[in-house]
């Protein structure tokens, strides 16, 4: 160390303690870890499995069409979908911000766009999986065929389907959670509590399920 | 910056706390029987929940191995006193070997969760950590409630599942694909099956629910002065439990929503090329893997086996510095012990699976990183027989089990260097020796722990003492008959013995251990009932036994010692006590102990 520090000064170089936070913050933190492995086992799982197989389905040739367009787009409506949920982590990011500044009107505003995007995507999710089930795709039915031409197993079907529905399901609470949390804003209990810290916690969540997406586009869409 | 200031530089941050839980302490509800009994949200009323559950499912699952233990001591005799209670599953007064299958496979996971995980960490973690780090209650007492309901629901139904037509699940504790995935490959692989993972999922939201509030309630809610190296080993202990469950649970449960996709939606995570005996029909599932579950299994099952031993090993080292009036032997040695246990613990599943495929090489990484935890585990034995050498031993009951803890681990924790290196392995798998080893490093090592908790916290949880006399009986007849029951299976695996077998009277080569199985089962029942006379001794002494009339009986110089002889909900009447110094004062400067709220004497060197 370069300079004397006083012996009163804490040893986090930040000057705060990452025991200092809330332990609702802390437990999310810890919560959020927990479902890191939840997905990461999944993911593992489908890599596993894929990897093992000689040939797998071509995402390009799966999900190539867009509601009203028909067929023929690869990859744009899903394109679509991950641009509204990140658009919807700005929002949360907002929101957020403006909890700290203590702005109700502010926190309103953006939550119900979080909100909106939240449903938006799980309106796309919905659609991408009808069309799907229409095309003859579900649980234990794969339509596709490997990009080598070779008859696919089930198993592209089946881990898409596990685990874009369980990412769904997570997108499904966070909405429930925000909507929560909207009542509460709209009801003055964080102004009555003199902070924001549970926007905080459900913008944890929320961008925890956006980032988890990141991955999952990235393992079923990209790669 | 001194080395002291900076491990102890930030302690004032719990202050906010206080001020909170204070307001929280003053106003006492009038407290139904409900809010008070049932629905509590006392951690001391939950950790009672906990322990009274887990030694319920103790009896159960003890009384499981009983049975299958008259089985293997006795395959030719019929007891029809059995047909008179099982019915059709001990059709003749003998055991049927579908029954056997289901029973073999509830002994372990009732023992594995419900009695070592929920009940073992649950009870102590639930009772030992906001005591033992000055908090009124934990992080979030509603959520700590949830945890012990979720827990409740998860018993019942798993209990249901013993009375389905088709019988619980019989796959093993292990539940391997294919065998639990296709229900029509056996009796218990049907609605037995459905509802073990069911519970089983239960039992992981509960144990989430558990784990979020102990690591929140450490590192957030320890009283003014209690830095983390001031803290109690025990409740270091139970923070790397928490850690490891809230990491390794979370991937049994992703491998359970696969498993049950495979058995009701069509899909092949877990399946591929079966050709099903008892329907005569290849299935047309392709691609999956069942070593994909084993993996996911195992990621969780080996961590688990530290989630049993840690809180153990935490209690003995507590009770043993406690009993010997002497300080701990290398506490920092301690920790890091723990803290490398809890890395390793991830790093070594698949030792569990050398002989199903795995490649040879892999193989050989996790040999070595096996051995590894010899290591941190033989750091700690020493540091234990290190704390007791030369120390002012006092024979309670609660030291003695900590004693034979160290004994167990010790004999069990040596066998484990055979069945880590993968070469002899393939000779030891699946024999018994397996199962002396992990019985005796796991289970009874773990439950002298548990034992050694509940006979040293007893008079802080009740106000009341447990039996001395019945508790040394049962001391050592657990004891002795322990090693009387585990020891000769060493011998039996070697001798190439396999477990989860019915019969072995058609086996000449395994005819020599006739007499051998018969001694095992006959000690198994007397140990069994030893514990009985446990049981009995709780809930006796929970009403009729001595008072407790000092507030620190043991003379011990942590925390829980400072509360009220029966703490109330918020368990300090007053102020929250400040801490000076850590837990481990014994026989400095003349003096017997020195409580951690006794501030440093100005002649006295700090901790």
């Amino acid at each position: 160390m370069a300079q004397a520090v006083p012996a009163e000064q804490k040893w986090w170089s930040g000057g705060r303690s990452p025991f200092n936070v809330e332990y609702g913050k802390l437990m999310m933190w810890y919560f959020l870890m927990s479902d890191a492995f939840t997905f990461g086992a999944f993911l593992i799982s489908y890599g596993t499995i894929r990897f093992s197989s000689n040939s797998w389905p071509d995402p390009n040739e799966v999900f190539q069409s867009f509601p009203g367009l028909g067929s023929g787009y690869p990859l744009a409506f899903v394109s679509l979908m991950t641009f509204i949920l990140i658009i919807s982590s700005v929002t949360m990011v907002l929101a957020v911000q403006a909890g700290h500044a203590m702005d109700k009107k502010g926190v309103v505003k953006n939550l119900i766009w979080t909100i909106i995007g939240g449903l938006a995507f799980l309106s796309c999710q919905a659609w991408e999986w009808t069309h799907l089930f229409h095309e003859g795709a579900w649980w234990g039915r794969n339509p596709f065929v490997n990009m080598d031409g070779s008859q696919a197993s089930t198993n592209f079907t089946n881990f898409f389907f596990t685990i874009t529905g369980f990412h769904g399901f997570h997108v499904f609470s966070g909405v429930i959670i925000n909507i929560i949390m909207l009542i509460m804003v709209l009801n003055n209990v964080f102004e009555r509590r003199g902070h924001y810290l549970m926007i905080e916690k459900a913008g944890l969540y929320w961008h925890f399920v956006d980032l988890v997406w990141v991955f999952v586009f990235t393992c079923f869409y990209l790669i | 910056m001194s080395n002291e200031a900076t491990l102890h530089g930030h302690s004032e941050v719990t202050t906010t706390h206080d001020v909170h839980h204070d307001e929280h302490h003053g106003h006492h509800h009038k407290e139904t029987f409900i809010t008070k009994y049932v629905f509590s949200q006392d951690h001391k009323m939950i950790a009672k929940q906990f322990l009274i559950t887990g030694i319920i499912w103790a009896i159960i699952g003890g009384l499981f191995s009983v049975l299958f233990r008259l089985q293997l001591g006795y395959p030719d005799q019929s007891f029809p006193i059995l047909e008179d209670i099982l019915g059709k599953w001990a059709a003749g007064g003998k055991i049927q070997p579908e029954f056997y299958y289901a029973l073999v496979t509830m002994h372990g996971t009732v023992l594995v969760f419900f009695v070592l995980t929920a009940g073992l960490s649950g009870t102590f973690a639930n009772f030992l950590i906001p005591l033992q780090v000055g908090a009124r209650d934990m992080a979030s007492p509603f959520m700590n409630m949830l945890s012990y309901w979720f827990f409740f629901i998860a018993s019942m139904v798993m209990i249901s599942s013993l009375f389905v037509q088709t019988g619980p699940a019989s796959g093993g504790w292990t539940s391997y694909p294919p065998l639990s995935a296709l229900g029509d490959a056996s009796e218990g692989s049907k609605v037995g099956m459905d509802l073990w993972l069911v519970s089983m999922a239960l039992f992981v939201v509960s144990s989430l629910l558990g784990g979020l509030n102990y690591v929140s309630t450490i590192l957030n809610m320890r009283t003014k002065g209690m830095s983390m190296t001031r803290m109690p080993l025990t409740v270091w202990a139970l923070f790397f439990t928490a850690v490891l469950g809230i990491l390794s649970f979370p991937v049994l449960f992703s491998g359970f929503i696969l498993l049950l996709f495979d058995r009701h939606a069509g899909t092949s995570f877990y399946l591929s090329d079966i050709f099903l005996a008892s329907t005569q029909k290849a299935l047309p599932n392709e691609g999956g893997s069942a070593i994909l579950y084993q993996h996911l299994f195992w990621f969780l099952g080996h961590p688990e086996v530290y989630i049993i031993l840690l809180p153990a090993m935490g209690m003995v080292s507590e009770i043993l510095s406690t009993n010997a009036r002497k300080p701990i032997f290398g506490y920092m040695a301690m920790i890091a012990s723990m803290f490398a246990i809890c890395v390793l613990a991830f790093l070594v599943w698949a030792h569990h699976m050398f002989v199903t495929g795995l490649n040879p090489f892999l193989g050989s990484f996790f040999v070595l990183l096996t051995l590894l935890i010899a290591v941190p585990s033989a750091i700690k034995v020493f540091n234990w027989l290190t704390t007791i050498w030369r120390g002012n031993l006092r024979f309670t009951p609660a030291m003695l089990f900590s004693l034979g803890f160290v004994s167990m681990f010790i004999s069990g924790g040596l066998t484990g260097i055979f069945v880590g290196n993968s070469t002899l392995d393939i000779h030891l798998h699946d024999t018994y020796f397996v199962i002396a080893h992990f019985h005796i490093v796991m289970g009874v090592a773990s439950f002298f722990g548990m034992f050694a908790g509940v006979y040293h916290w007893f008079p802080k949880m009740y106000g009341r003492y447990l039996n001395n006399t019945l508790a040394y009986i049962h001391f050592w007849i657990t004891l002795v008959g322990a090693y009387l029951i585990f020891w000769p299976m060493h011998y039996q695996g070697l001798a190439g013995v396999p477990r989860r077998y019915l019969d072995f009277s058609g086996w000449a080569s395994f005819n020599q251990f006739d007499g051998l199985n018969r001694f095992i089962s006959i000690v198994s029942i007397i140990v069994f009932a030893t514990q009985l006379l446990f049981v009995f001794n709780f809930f006796y002494s929970i009403f009729k036994g001595r008072r407790v009339t000092t507030q620190n009986p043991w003379g011990s110089a942590t925390l829980e010692w400072t509360t009220p002889i029966r703490p109330g909900h918020g368990n300090w009447d007053g102020e929250i006590p400040e801490v000076h110094r850590w837990a481990y004062d014994y026989g400095k400067d003349g003096r017997e102990f020195i409580s951690q709220t006794e501030p440093v004497g100005a002649n006295e060197s700090k901790h």
